[in-house]
């Protein structure tokens, strides 16, 4: 007597497997509304590549967050949910332009994005670093130390080599160009086989194009530089306490 | 405790939803108050207390939405000759014509509701009673009720010859 009753319960509580290409669909058409309607903090997806699966994160502002597969995607949602807000969803639609450029880049016909960025995550003394970083031309290092000449504090070697490991916009911030004083590449938030493909794709398709195009972004960076060692100098008062409070996390 | 991002939420309770909205609502209703139930729930994720039962908080916001659904399709309704039959798989040829949640759908609404958030979300009677109103004793016989009556409609359906 009760065991048919037990089958009916059990199968009213059971999920049934066709039940997933519905509930893709489903999720599909609830990410495309609430995009549509601004309710959304946050939107991703990931993307492969020859650095491993990146998740891609944006803002209604632009992208705010690209993550290696190595910094756990899962860990990297969670803080952003915390420092950006919760209403997180996935859509495999969404940030269509970031995509094409991001491939275009690994296919080497693209050295340069041209991206709304959101700079939410990054305050203090590591946006001055992240700053900087545009200015090392594609296809060229700079060291630790060249990039805390720069920023303007030339002791800040260490807060450097954090502020780069905890960019979060690696690929698009080349944090990846900035390598020891030695020329080895150093650590990387990737790991240091995904810094040593991207160096490796750079120099190749750098040199397969010629250095012409090189050397004109390498004029209009310079011409930036002064304004930018100004405000280094500002944010970076105190650059003990700052390096002190870097988590150990190496550039 | 700090907040999932909800695509979580999402993930993990997703199915569930489905299901009670399909134990509420035909199948091309449910999937609109699936994404409607959700969407809802999106809006108000970051003002949900931390630590609220998140299961019994979407139960509610799908409660809801599935009468909104069930008033908006009784003013689009034109009085017909004749009742369509109860069971029916109108709706998407992708979802299943399914006996048993065609039969939860023709329970009598208390039943039904209660069928659907307690044996179908597993929620305790004592939320169903939250969301139903009355005491969790009536939303316990309400839920034994409707187990019994749909035991007696699929035991008739079986009866009969195809």
């Amino acid at each position: 007597m009760n065991g048919p009753v037990h089958e009916l319960t059990a199968e009213l509580a059971s999920d049934r497997p066709e039940d997933g290409a519905i509930l893709r669909r489903l999720h599909q058409r609830l990410a495309t509304a609430a995009g549509l309607q601004g309710v959304l903090d946050v939107t991703y997806r990931t993307l492969d590549t020859p650095v491993g699966s990146l998740l891609l994160a944006g803002t209604p502002v632009g992208l705010v967050r690209i993550a290696f597969a190595e910094q756990g995607h899962d860990r990297v949602l969670d803080d952003l949910a915390q420092r950006v807000g919760p209403r997180i969803l996935a859509d495999a639609r969404a940030l269509d332009t970031v995509v094409r450029e991001l491939e275009e880049y690994f296919a080497g016909t693209r050295r340069r994005f041209d991206l709304p960025l959101d700079h939410r995550l990054i305050s203090g003394f590591r946006a001055v670093v992240l700053a900087q970083l545009p200015r090392i031309d594609y296809g060229h290092t700079a060291s630790y130390a060249q990039v805390a000449q720069a920023a303007g504090n030339p002791g800040a070697v260490r807060a450097v080599g954090s502020a780069c490991g905890a960019n979060p916009l690696p690929i698009v911030v080349p944090c990846h160009r900035v390598v020891r004083s030695d020329g080895s590449p150093g650590g990387y938030a990737g790991g240091p086989a995904a810094k040593k493909v991207l160096l490796a794709l750079e120099s190749a398709a750098g040199s397969a194009a010629g250095s012409a195009a090189g050397s004109a972004a390498g004029s209009a960076a310079g011409s930036a530089a002064g304004s930018a060692a100004g405000s280094a100098a500002e944010s970076a008062a105190n650059p003990a306490a700052e390096s002190a409070a870097e988590s150990v996390t190496g550039g | 405790m700090p907040k999932a991002p909800f695509e979580r939420i999402v993930a993990q309770h997703g199915r569930t939803v489905l299901r009670v909205c399909r134990a509420l609502l035909d199948p091309t209703d449910a999937d609109d108050a699936w994404a409607e139930t959700f969407l809802a729930a999106l809006r108000a994720y970051p003002d949900l207390p931390a630590g609220a039962n998140v299961q019994a908080w979407l139960v509610t916001i799908a409660h809801r939405k599935a009468i909104d659904v069930i008033r908006a399709r009784g003013r689009r309704a034109v009085p017909v000759a004749e009742a369509p039959d109860a069971i029916s798989a109108i709706g998407n040829p992708s979802e299943p014509a399914d006996e048993l949640w065609a039969a939860v759908r023709a329970l009598p609404d208390r039943q039904r509701h209660a069928v659907a958030y307690h044996h179908v979300a597993g929620l305790p009677h004592r939320d169903v009673a939250q969301i139903l109103g009355g005491t969790p004793e009536a939303a316990r016989r309400a839920a034994a009720d409707g187990i019994r009556a749909l035991r007696r409609t699929l035991a008739q359906q079986e009866e009969i010859p195809t």
